[in-house]
């Protein structure tokens, strides 16, 4: 096994006192811009460049990548405990994670979250070291037909799980399409509801609106209704650590939120969304207490974050083997590669095979690193919860908005933030789901694209989804996964007349 | 490593390039801010800080920080510097031939008219390229096959409207086509064409030639032609021009001032910029960066960008994007 010997030298490489420090450098920075709002990991690598010209190349690539893992980690962390997601694949684990940080039950959330991170980046790192030659060679034959199969997919089977109807969930998922249509067309530079505002020629910041529908209309519901409340702080109940059966029930949905989150990162523009989002309704899917779901189901933790990490060095997969960055933190890194004259693409493992392995040597002593790191963490994190609701929620007021100008200086960013809190809180208030809208955000512009790049190719022929034969698998799946629920539920009615 | 962890501590999210050490001696008095009118990761953001970096390495400036204003093609990051910058000595800003593009197909309430021209940086030459297992193997094929038939003759490029759009409506108008008829397909950027390319679902595709050379050099792609008026040197391809076909499109960068500024802060500034720009360490990035050299004085660049201008305005109203 030729890849592993390379991964032993790699490990020699890796383990020089000099990169595990590196390492170590990386790994703080990265989760502490992963929790600081406003701060992205591809803002500071961008920023690092500079400082790091003149040392070792080896050195700052291992530092980099571990501010790439650690900033992953790092985002769920304020998800889970203030509902204020950092970026945009934490949107789903602040669903259930806020739910159960909210019942006393935040440390077990944390810690499957980090455990789960540890697993899919074992796992998912693995992956990269000994499939990715292989695997960009499928990923670079998925066609913009294939992914529009793929939007759809999540499409029906996220409108499906949210909600207490699928009417409300489906209200909340068009207006989630509508405001990602603002913005300029990608494919042909023209702006689509932008009003004339520049600021809404780029489109609704995801973060933004995630921030704003989560945590301050979050924020303004439990104003609205402390009037009404005795005051209590979130009591901590319970073990902070992982019970007996939180591990029966987190090990499955980590596995299984790898098994989505690496294959779908490693596609040139498959991102980290849409594999939590898939693997959120799959956990509540296969969970053996559905009802738990929205009230703090530990599933919907653990699988979305093995998700999101996995997908996260599925990333790397493109970036290593073709030098195509699918990430604004992969294009940072691209550029550190740059520096030092390395070229990634087919030739970077061939050229450089001790830097590489060195590299991916480095993602698994991250990966320790950070569960050393963040395991501790969760013991001091909870405190957070034991302040006042009134204080906190003040605090996450102010943090939100401290996160949004932080990342995007402008007013306009502002009125947008609150605006999105007021309707978070009406919709809140009358109870539709809130997760959607975000989906829509989210998936509304990939799909549009995808779909209008293949009649493109096709020169308007609509035949070509169906001709392809990844597309017309996937299309199935997404007609059989709407429409079986009704055709189970008739049928149930049909026996029932019977009888 | 204390030592540079103290550094990093200190430094790193003000401006971490503060913390270079640059020769006290040399250090002229300049405090400047760059505007990248994008995000990190892209080429103004690059640019902006390889500036950073070779003006505080080589003193001519004592310290240079970069700001990131993304949005609209760079349109937003214009407006606010101009209505931030105006005649002031310290405020840069970076753009290039994108932005031109973008602030006629977004129709901006500025533009680059409204700020002063300072210095053309670099210039990278555009690739032209066809899968591996095309049937096409030179320019002349691929321009014979857009004669035959224009709307199957489908490329891959960046956004909408900007330099390997235009590329492309060029090359189909040189092959006796209408340009507005050219059956381009935007991705997000080169890498995501990068994928379309290689999975052999378009005919032709466009981008920064550093952006394919990997798959170039090791023959996953085959390089037509590149854009740049000479050869240049460790690029196989041929300029369109020697390829009799006169063609040529740079995807230039420049640096701007504020509006407004007065004639002795113009002079320092060029000034400082035209010493970085022939220090050995900006040409040791240029070849790091993979970048042309395509520096031309204020002057020059004024009256560059005019003609520029007016050129990106009839390509695009040519494709259809601007009236």
């Amino acid at each position: 096994m030729e890849s592993l010997n390379f991964l032993l030298q790699g490990f020699g490489t890796a383990l020089d006192p000099m990169n595990l420090a590196f390492a170590a450098i990386g790994v703080l920075l990265g989760t502490a811009v992963g929790v600081l709002p406003g701060i992205g990991p591809a803002l500071t690598v961008a920023l690092l460049l500079p400082i790091t010209f003149k040392l070792d190349p080896g050195g700052s690539l291992i530092m980099f990548a571990g501010i790439y893992y650690g900033g992953m980690y790092g985002g769920s962390t304020t998800a889970i405990l203030l509902n204020t997601p950092g970026e945009s694949a934490s949107v789903v684990t602040a669903l259930e994670g806020n739910q159960m940080a909210r019942r006393g039950r935040g440390g077990p959330a944390l810690a499957t979250a980090a455990l789960g991170s540890f697993v899919a980046t074992l796992i998912a790192t693995m992956g990269l070291a000994f499939f990715a030659p292989m695997l960009v060679k499928v990923a670079i034959q998925f066609g913009p037909w294939d992914y529009f199969g793929l939007m759809l997919i999540a499409f029906v089977t996220v409108s499906a799980t949210f909600g207490s109807s699928p009417l409300r969930g489906l209200t909340s998922l068009a207006l989630g399409l509508w405001l990602g249509l603002i913005g300029i067309d990608q494919l042909t530079g023209q702006a689509r509801l932008a009003f004339g505002v520049p600021n809404l020629l780029d489109g609704v910041e995801v973060t933004t609106l995630a921030v704003g529908l989560f945590a301050l209309g979050e924020a303004l519901h439990v104003a609205s209704r402390h009037l009404f409340n005795d005051e209590k702080p979130m009591a901590i109940r319970g073990s902070i650590w992982m019970s007996r059966e939180d591990w029966k029930r987190s090990w499955k949905p980590w596995l299984r939120g790898t098994a989505v989150g690496f294959p779908i990162g490693a596609l040139p523009a498959g991102g980290a969304e849409i594999p939590t989002f898939l693997s959120y309704t799959m956990e509540r899917k296969l969970a053996q207490k559905p009802e738990e779901f929205g009230q703090g189901a530990i599933e919907g933790v653990a699988g979305p974050e093995a998700a999101n990490n996995a997908s996260a060095a599925g990333t790397l997969v493109p970036l290593l083997t073709l030098g195509l960055p699918t990430s604004a933190t992969a294009a940072v890194m691209l550029a550190g590669f740059q520096q030092y004259n390395l070229q990634p693409g087919p030739l970077l493992f061939v050229q450089h095979p001790a830097l590489v392995w060195g590299l991916v040597a480095s993602l698994f002593i991250a990966n320790v690193m950070l569960l050393i790191l963040n395991l501790p963490l969760v013991g001091l994190w909870v405190r957070l919860l034991k302040i006042p609701l009134p204080w906190l929620y003040a605090g996450i007021l102010v943090f939100a908005c401290m996160g949004t100008i932080a990342a995007n200086p402008s007013v306009v960013e502002l009125v947008m933030l609150v605006a999105f809190g007021i309707l978070g809180f009406v919709m809140r208030r009358y109870d539709y789901p809130i997760a959607p809208v975000v989906v829509g955000l989210i998936l509304g512009p990939m799909a549009d694209s995808a779909l209008r790049r293949s009649l493109q190719m096709s020169l308007g022929d609509p035949m070509i989804l169906l001709q392809h034969p990844g597309s017309a698998t996937m299309i199935a799946i997404a007609v059989l996964a709407l429409v079986a629920p009704f055709l189970f539920k008739s049928l149930a009615r049909f026996r029932q007349d019977e009888d | 490593m204390t030592f540079f962890r103290s550094r990093l501590a200190a430094g790193w999210l003000v401006a971490a390039g503060a913390a270079l050490s640059s020769p006290a001696s040399m250090a002229q008095d300049l405090e400047l801010t760059i505007t990248a009118p994008a995000g990190a990761g892209g080429g103004w953001d690059a640019a902006a800080r390889s500036l950073q970096q070779v003006m505080m390495e080589t003193g001519n400036a004592r310290s240079v920080q970069v700001i990131n204003v993304p949005g609209a093609g760079g349109t937003v990051g214009l407006a606010q510097f101009v209505q931030g910058a105006e005649g002031s000595p310290n405020q840069l800003l970076v753009g290039g031939i994108t932005l031109v593009g973008a602030i006629l197909t977004n129709k901006a309430p500025y533009d680059l008219t409204a700020v002063t021209p300072l210095a053309r940086l670099t210039g990278d030459p555009l690739v032209i390229v066809v899968p591996k297992a095309s049937p096409y193997q030179t320019m002349a094929d691929l321009m014979e096959g857009i004669k035959g038939d224009v709307e199957h003759t489908i490329w891959a490029g960046g956004s909408a409207g900007g330099a390997d759009h235009m590329l492309s409506a060029l090359v189909t108008q040189a092959a006796g086509q209408d340009p507005a008829k050219v059956n381009y397909v935007a991705y997000s950027g080169g890498g995501e064409a990068l994928a379309a390319m290689l999975g052999g679902q378009v005919t032709a595709g466009v981008s920064g030639y550093g952006e394919w050379q990997g798959q170039i050099e090791s023959g996953d792609l085959r390089a037509l032609a590149i854009s740049y008026p000479e050869p240049i040197e460790g690029i196989a391809a041929q300029p369109l021009k020697a390829q009799g076909i006169d063609i040529e499109l740079v995807n230039w960068r420049g640096i701007f001032a504020g509006p407004g500024i007065s004639d002795a802060d113009k002079a320092a500034l060029e000034a400082a910029i035209a010493k970085t720009v022939e220090s050995p360490e900006w040409q040791d990035l240029l070849k790091a960066r993979g970048w042309s050299n395509y520096y031309a004085p204020s002057d020059e660049f004024a009256a560059f960008l005019a003609a520029e201008t007016e050129r990106v305005r009839a390509i695009l109203t040519s494709i259809g994007l601007v009236e």
